[in-house]
């Protein structure tokens, strides 16, 4: 029973979303509009799940004093400071348990919430990714070598692209006369990406898409059960 | 003797060096105008003033050095061209960013009128079904703005109801959902036209979408697409100023390349000879 | 008191991108803790937004408004906390249902759009007359777009052993999936590029004004 009702719960969702798409009186339509309701509020309290969890992980690795267990009370002070912030003084749109903080937005500039957002968070959100400029750069002259065919239609097709994305590309063949327009990089780039290379990605998406239909339709009907979980 | 392999610190080293030289030495190098920027900007450009639009920011700060210079340029348009905007957001923090950019346009633009000009519904979670649901009615999904105002209350969404009212989709995208969802629900099924722009990490898997069924009408696809639009409408900005950089940048990473493959040959000569 | 806090937060920023940046010479503890400090503002970020952006617009405003028309959203508030369930082994059961409903839903949308705009909107796009196009570059690129997506959709099909006249259509496939994969990395390249350029205009533009 723990395992059928839902699947049969998952059975009854899907065809009713699957034939309002067809039927969209009543009562399919209704019940979608219901259901869609539904999933934004399932889905609100799936994100709480998410971070309850992390912050369960990380207070056990200070509890059992994992590797590392010291920079583990940072994350959940960090946490900690963020939520209170969030709930005392609230956000730019929206007003916290204290009020508005209008007194300390006259003293910091905005409400503490969203100053931690605007001068921490978003300059560590940003920068972790932009660590990825240079491993690119690094992987590139590791691994981008020219060994098979296969590896040096792709190393060529990346150059081209590389020189082609950019004003070097447009000043390196700007010279070119306009006979042979279709030599000029930024134009040789757009041709790979309009041609071959829409090419290559419409078949991983026809290929990918019709995996998902398939998985779709295992789910409703009850084939696929692994997103139940164990015993 | 073998080709020994370059410390990976020096090429981070050079990368660094050569994106943050031609930041402070400009070098001014051509911007040419590609065919899927000028078909987004046609769309915006021959749209006729009043028309109801609908801005999507499905993205967040770790996007914005690439998504926001674009976004920025085409909201311009939309409003030199007398659009009402309708923003709304499928990621939370692109909720800041419809902030950031209006506060920054506002100052130029000082005429514009919230609820009559423009209207931000705010961030609702649930990506592609929170679009079908907007698809039947908006006011299901958002019954109040951003800043919690009922929307029957606002002047800019009397007689709006779904995308049926909405003279085209523009979506700011770094992933799911976002751009893909847009085409899905918004052309696809409602028959609506739908641009945007996408990070240079989603643009392939996106271009598809461009094509003679015009899923997509143009994309603006990574840091340089938003420069030619920024060169389009005579506003170059932040994304102009970052093309030398990336120029620069390419040119370094390509050498590598190639010193890379002139290493790896070399080493495979030498175990051969021996 | 607001220009001190205003000039605070922008040497925070620079504080924490070059913490962040220090792990590029080595791992080290500083860059350590602004890892842990970003992971954990994330999750209260996460937090703070989904209790004001989705939980009171959606559950306790149209409850704590009009109950008697709203009381049918008692049944996913109830769902959601069968979903926290999760977090104890013994009541774990309990999230299937709602995890069902979520699956379900999205099983049921995902299924009809893909269908529609990845598998016949992308084989409507390929059926074009490739020999009519404007001029010979344009011939030349249709008829690859065609011939590069039927070969590209053939080297998918595992279920065949891919041999004979079969597997030299599949092998043509991979190779425009190699020009795919090669582009997608210029791309990639390119965009990596874009959010290091933007670190950079923030230090040298913000920071340092060297750069308007």
């Amino acid at each position: 029973m723990k395992r059928t009702l839902p699947l049969i719960l998952a059975m009854i969702t899907g065809f009713i979303v699957l034939i309002s798409d067809f039927i969209p009186h009543w009562p399919f339509g209704m019940i979608t509009s219901e259901i869609e309701k539904w999933f934004l509020i399932i889905s609100g309290f799936a994100l709480i799940l998410g971070q309850i969890n992390l912050i369960k992980v990380n207070v056990n690795k200070i509890r059992f004093k994992a590797e590392g267990w010291q920079y583990f009370i940072i994350t959940i002070a960090s946490f900690a400071i963020m939520v209170l912030f969030g709930a005392l003084w609230g956000t730019q749109s929206n007003v916290g348990l204290l009020g508005n903080g209008t007194k300390i937005v006259e003293v910091i500039g905005s409400k503490p919430f969203d100053y931690l957002f605007d001068n921490v968070y978003q300059h560590l959100q940003a920068t972790m990714f932009s660590l990825l400029a240079f491993f690119i750069a690094s992987a590139a002259y590791r691994a981008f070598i020219a060994r098979t065919p296969e590896s040096n239609l792709l190393l060529i097709a990346a150059i081209l692209v590389m020189l082609g994305n950019t004003s070097l590309g447009s000043f390196l063949t700007g010279w070119l006369p306009e006979n042979l327009d279709f030599l000029h990089l930024p134009n040789v780039s757009q041709f790979i990406m309009k041609y071959p290379t829409t090419a290559g990605q419409r078949a991983i998406m026809i290929g990918a898409g019709l995996g998902l239909i398939g998985s779709s339709l295992r789910i409703i009907l009850g084939i696929e059960r692994s997103y139940l979980g164990g015993n | 003797m073998a080709a020994k392999s370059i410390d990976r610190r020096w090429i981070y080293l050079f990368i660094f060096l050569g994106v943050a030289f031609p930041l402070i030495f400009v070098i001014g190098l051509p911007i040419e105008i590609t065919e899927n920027t000028q078909m987004a900007y046609d769309l915006i450009d021959n749209t006729p003033a009043g028309s109801h639009v609908l801005y999507s920011f499905d993205y967040d700060p770790a996007s914005m050095p690439e998504l926001h210079p674009m976004a920025k340029a085409m909201v311009r348009h939309s409003i030199e061209k007398k659009h009402k905007i309708i923003f709304t957001a499928l990621w939370p923090m692109g909720v800041q960013m419809i902030d950031d950019i209006m506060e920054q346009l506002s100052t130029e633009y000082p005429d514009l009128v919230y609820g009559e000009d423009y209207v931000n519904l705010g961030f609702k979670v649930g990506g592609i079904v929170t679009i079908q649901a907007m698809g039947k009615n908006f006011r299901s999904v958002f019954p109040t703005d951003a800043n919690g105002k009922k929307i029957d209350k606002l002047p800019i969404m009397n007689n709006i109801e779904n995308y049926n009212n909405i003279s085209y989709i523009c979506s700011f995208s770094a992933g799911a959902p976002g751009i893909k969802e847009w085409v899905q629900i918004g052309n696809d099924v409602y028959k609506r036209p739908v641009t945007g722009g996408v990070t240079g990490v989603s643009a392939p898997s996106i271009l598809p979408y461009v094509n003679e069924q015009k899923q997509l009408t143009g994309l603006l696809a990574g840091l340089k697409a938003a420069a030619e639009y920024e060169k389009l409408i005579g506003a170059p900005a932040l994304a102009t100023a970052g093309m030398d950089a990336q120029s620069l940048a390419h040119l370094i990473i390509i050498i590598f390349i190639v010193i890379g493959n002139i290493n790896y040959w070399r080493n495979k000569k030498k175990k051969g000879d021996k | 008191m607001v220009d001190f806090f205003e000039v605070l937060g922008i040497w925070l920023g620079a504080f924490f991108t070059f913490a962040i940046f220090s792990f590029l010479y080595k791992d080290n503890p500083v860059y350590k803790v602004a890892e842990q400090i970003f992971v954990g503002l994330s999750a209260g970020y996460w937090f703070i937004y989904t209790i004001f952006n989705v939980m009171i617009p959606n559950l306790l405003t149209p409850l704590s408004n009009n109950f008697s028309a709203n009381y049918i959203l008692i049944l996913p508030a109830i769902l959601g906390i069968m979903m926290l369930m999760r977090l104890v082994p013994k009541a774990e059961w309990l999230s299937r249902f709602p995890i069902a409903i979520l699956i379900a839903t999205t099983a049921g949308i995902s299924f009809l759009r893909f269908l529609k705009s990845d598998v016949i909107g992308q084989l409507n796009a390929t059926m074009i007359n490739p020999f009519a196009g404007a001029n010979w570059v344009v011939i030349v690129g249709q008829i690859l777009l065609v011939v590069g997506t039927i070969t590209g959709v053939v080297y998918f099909y595992f279920s065949k052993k891919h041999e004979g006249a079969f597997g030299v259509t599949a092998k043509i496939g991979i190779y425009f999936l190699m020009v795919s994969f090669g582009a997608a990395f210029g791309y990639t390249a390119m965009a990596r590029i874009s959010l290091l350029i933007g670190r950079l205009q923030f230090l040298l533009g913000d920071w340092l004004h060297l750069i308007k």
